[in-house]
C-alpha cells in the first residue's frame, strides 16, 4: 500500500487520488457535492498566502477549502502533476 | 460459531454497549483486508455462539472516511450471520437511514435504541412495535449504560440468528458494490460520451488567477480594485446625490411650501423641516445604494468575489469570521446599507449576523464628511491627516474588538469551501436587475422605519412648542443636559450631545445640526467650534460619532436582514457601549498626560 497524505500537506502543482474524507458529517456533504469521493483526483493548483486556503482543481471544478479541512482528505498516489 | 456486527454512528453508545454485552470477554483482533484493530468477544446469544464485532463508528456505509471504508470491507470480506444496527433514541429521526442501509444489503438485522434512558428524559417517546413493523426489522429499546433492557435485547438477537440463513457474502458484495457500480456506469457513460483532457488546456481563467491569486500581488491588487470601485462610485454617485437633494429642494419650494402655507406653524414645521427633509437626505443615499449594488453585482458575476475571499480568508478566520466578510467591511467603508445587505452571500447565520455587527464599525463615507468638517475646523492643519488617519485605524480596531467580543456567541459551524467559478463577463441585464432588486428592497423595508425615526427626531428637537429649534428649552435639550453626567468624562458637551441625537438619523445631518444648534453657518460655524473645544474633546467627539450607533438607514438594514429585534437591539447598543469605552480612554488617557 502506498503512502496517504493528507491534500493538507500537498505543494502547488501536486496531485494525488483520494483514498478516504473524513470530518464532521456536515463538512463531508459539503465535499462530497463539490466533487471529493475515493478514487477521484485532485490537484493543488495554489495557496493563499499567510497560512490561508488551499485552492484545489477536480475535474473541471475548483474549490478553495481551508487547511484544517483539507486535513480530512487523504490522497494516494502523490505525485506532481506531468508538465 | 455465528458472526454478529455491531455498528452504529458515532456517539451512540455502541462501545458502552459493547462492553455490557461481553463483560471481559473482549479482546483486539486484525481482519483481512481491514487495517485498524476491531474489539471482538464471544458471547452466548440464545442457543448461539456468537462471536460479537464492534465496528468502527460510521455515519453512511456508503461513505468515503476511513471507519466507513474499515466497516465496509469488513462487512464485504468477513462472513457475517447478522448485523446490530446501535441507534441514540435522542437522534433516531437522523439515523435511522443506516438501519434501512444495512436492510437494503439484505443481512439479517435488528435494531437496539440505545440510550433509552437519556432519550425518555427528553420526552421523547418511541413506539418501538409500531416502528419495528414499518422498518420491516426487529427492534429493542435497551440502555448500555444501566443495563435495562439488555436481556430482551440479546433475545431479540437470538431470534433472528434462529432465523438466519447462512452468511451471503457474495450478495453484500454485490449490494456495496451497487455503489461502485453505479460510479462505474457513470464513468464508462463519460468515457463513450464526454472527451475531458487529461490536463485541461490553460484557460483564460488559469492566466486570470495566476495574476490576481499571485501569492504577493494578490492582496495588492485587490484592494487597489475595491479602490477603484469606491472612486467610480463616488465620481459616478456625488452628482446624482447633488440631482436628488436638489430635487427635493425644488419640489419642496416650488410645491410644497404654497400649499402647506395654510397649516399651523408647528405642524408645518414637522411636514418641512422633519419629514421632507429627513427623507431628503436618506434619499440622497439611494444613488450611492445603487451604484455599489451595480458594481457588487457585476464582482459577484465575473467570479472575482470568491477569489477576494480565498485572498481574504487567512486575515478572517481568526476572528471567526471569513472571506466573504472581508469583501463585505471594505464595501461598508464606502455605505454600510449594500455592505450589510451583501452579507446574504454567506450561507451560515451565525456567520451572517456577526459579520453585519462588524460592518457598522466601517468608516462609512457620510462619517468622513462629517470628520473632514470637524478636522478642518477645529484641529491645527498638521494634526488633522494624522487624526484622520488614526480615525480609520480605530474603525479597523472596532471591527476587531466587536468580532473577538462576539465570536463565540455567533460561532460559525459552516465549513469554509467554496467553489471558484470559472471567470464570466457580467451582463448588462443580470447587473441592472440585481441592482434594481435591493434597491427596490431597501426602499420597501427600510422606508418606514426610517420614517418614524425621522419624526422622532425632529419632535425631539422641536416641543415643547415655542422653544427655539434643538435649544436647551427642548426634549432634546434636556435629554443633553441629562447625559452630561455620562458624556461629559468623554468632553462632549450638551450641544455635541443633541447633535449625534441627529447624527441618528444619517451621520452627514450632524453638520447641518451644528448649524442650528449653534445658530452659525460657515465660517463663523466653525470658529464657533473651535472656540467650544479644542483638538482632544474634537478628537474624542469624532471616535464617540465613529462607533456609536449606526445611522437610520443602516439600523432599518440591520433589523430587515437579521428578521430579529433582539440582534438590532444589540446592534444598536453595543456600539453605544463601545463607543462611550473608547471615548472615555482616549479623552481622559489624554487629560492626563497633560494635553
Amino acid at each position: 500500500m502506498t503512502a496517504r497524505r493528507p491534500l493538507s500537506q500537498l505543494t502547488p502543482g501536486e496531485s494525488g487520488v483520494i483514498a478516504a474524507v473524513d470530518g464532521p458529517e456536515g463538512l463531508r456533504q459539503r465535499l462530497a457535492a463539490l466533487g471529493f469521493r475515493a478514487g477521484r483526483a485532485v490537484l493543488l493548483l495554489r495557496r493563499a498566502s499567510l497560512r490561508g486556503p488551499l485552492h484545489v482543481r477536480l475535474g473541471t471544478t475548483e474549490v478553495a477549502l481551508r487547511q484544517g479541512e483539507a486535513g480530512g482528505v487523504s490522497l494516494r498516489a502523490v505525485a506532481p502533476l506531468a508538465p | 460459531m455465528k458472526r454478529v456486527a455491531l455498528i452504529g454512528m458515532p456517539n451512540t453508545g455502541k462501545s458502552t454497549l459493547f462492553n455490557r454485552l461481553t463483560g471481559s470477554q473482549a479482546r483486539v483482533g486484525n481482519w483481512p483486508g481491514v487495517t485498524v484493530d476491531l474489539a471482538t468477544a464471544r458471547v452466548l446469544v440464545g442457543g448461539h455462539m456468537v462471536e460479537l464485532v464492534d465496528l468502527p463508528g460510521l455515519y453512511d456505509l456508503h461513505g468515503f472516511s476511513e471507519d466507513e471504508l474499515v466497516a465496509r470491507h469488513f462487512l464485504e470480506a468477513a462472513r457475517v450471520d447478522a448485523v446490530a444496527v446501535v441507534i441514540n433514541s435522542s437522534q433516531v429521526d437522523r439515523q435511522l437511514a443506516l438501519a434501512l442501509q444495512v436492510k437494503g444489503l439484505g443481512l439479517p438485522a435488528l435494531v437496539l435504541l440505545n440510550m433509552a434512558d437519556e432519550a425518555k428524559r427528553y420526552g421523547i417517546e418511541i413506539d418501538a412495535g409500531r416502528l419495528s413493523r414499518g422498518l420491516g426489522l426487529p427492534v429493542a429499546a435497551l440502555s448500555g449504560r444501566f443495563g435495562t433492557g439488555v436481556p430482551e435485547g440479546v433475545a431479540a438477537l437470538a431470534r433472528v440468528l434462529d432465523e438466519a440463513g447462512p452468511p451471503r457474502e457474495a450478495a453484500v458484495r454485490a449490494a456495496l458494490a451497487e455503489d461502485h457500480r453505479r460510479e462505474e456506469e457513470i464513468e464508462a457513460l463519460l468515457r463513450a460520451s464526454v472527451v475531458v483532457p487529461e490536463r485541461l488546456s490553460e484557460q483564460a481563467s488559469d492566466r486570470i488567477d495566476r495574476l490576481v491569486l499571485h501569492p504577493w500581488l494578490g492582496l495588492p491588487l485587490f484592494f487597489l480594485a475595491m479602490l477603484a470601485v469606491f472612486q467610480a462610485v463616488f465620481w459616478l454617485g456625488s452628482p446624482m446625490q447633488d440631482g436628488v437633494e436638489a430635487l427635493f429642494e425644488a419640489v419642496r419650494r416650488l410645491a410644497l411650501e404654497p400649499l402647506l402655507a395654510p397649516l399651523p406653524e408647528l405642524l408645518r414645521g414637522l411636514m418641512l423641516d422633519g419629514i421632507w427633509a429627513g427623507v431628503g437626505t436618506v434619499a440622497a443615499f439611494v444613488p450611492l445604494i445603487v451604484l455599489f449594488f451595480f458594481f457588487l453585482a457585476a464582482v459577484e458575476d465575473s467570479g472575482y468575489l470568491s477569489r477576494a475571499a480565498f485572498l481574504t480568508d487567512a486575515l478572517m478566520a481568526r476572528l471567526g469570521l471569513d472571506g466573504r466578510a472581508f469583501v463585505m467591511l471594505l464595501m461598508g467603508f464606502g455605505c454600510n446599507v449594500p455592505a450589510i445587505m451583501g452579507t446574504r452571500v454567506m450561507r451560515d447565520r451565525p456567520m451572517r449576523l456577526l459579520s453585519m455587527l462588524t460592518i457598522p464599525m466601517s468608516l462609512c463615507s457620510a462619517r468622513l464628511q462629517v470628520f473632514v468638517f470637524v478636522a478642518a475646523a477645529v484641529l491645527a492643519p498638521s494634526r488633522a491627516p494624522w487624526v484622520l488617519f488614526g480615525l480609520y485605524l480605530a474603525s479597523f480596531a472596532a471591527v476587531i474588538v466587536t468580532a473577538l467580543v462576539f465570536r463565540r456567541r455567533f460561532e460559525s459551524r459552516e465549513p469554509f469551501v467554496i467553489e471558484l467559478p470559472p471567470y464570466r463577463m457580467p451582463t448588462v441585464r443580470q447587473v441592472w436587475l440585481r441592482g434594481w432588486v435591493e434597491v427596490k428592497h431597501f426602499l420597501r423595508r427600510a422606508t418606514t422605519f426610517i420614517f418614524l425615526g425621522v419624526v422622532a427626531v425632529w419632535l425631539l428637537t422641536h416641543l415643547p412648542a415655542g422653544a427655539a429649534p434643538a435649544g436647551p428649552d427642548t426634549l432634546a435639550g434636556w435629554i443633553g443636559a441629562a447625559t452630561k453626567p455620562l458624556l461629559g468624562p468623554l468632553g462632549i458637551d450638551e450641544k455635541l450631545a443633541v447633535a449625534l441625537l441627529f447624527g441618528f438619523v444619517a451621520k452627514e445631518v450632524v453638520i447641518g445640526a451644528f448649524a442650528v444648534i449653534y445658530g452659525l453657518e460657515g465660517d463663523a460655524l466653525a470658529a464657533g467650534l473651535a472656540q467650544s473645544m479644542d483638538w482632544v474633546a474634537a478628537t474624542s467627539f469624532m471616535i464617540f460619532t465613529l462607533v456609536y450607533t449606526p445611522c437610520l438607514s443602516t439600523v432599518a438594514t440591520l433589523r430587515a436582514e437579521s428578521r430579529s429585534l433582539a440582534f438590532t437591539a444589540l446592534a444598536v447598543a453595543w456600539p453605544l457601549v463601545l463607543a462611550w469605552a473608547a471615548s472615555f480612554a482616549f479623552y481622559q488617557g489624554m487629560r492626563a498626560l497633560g494635553f
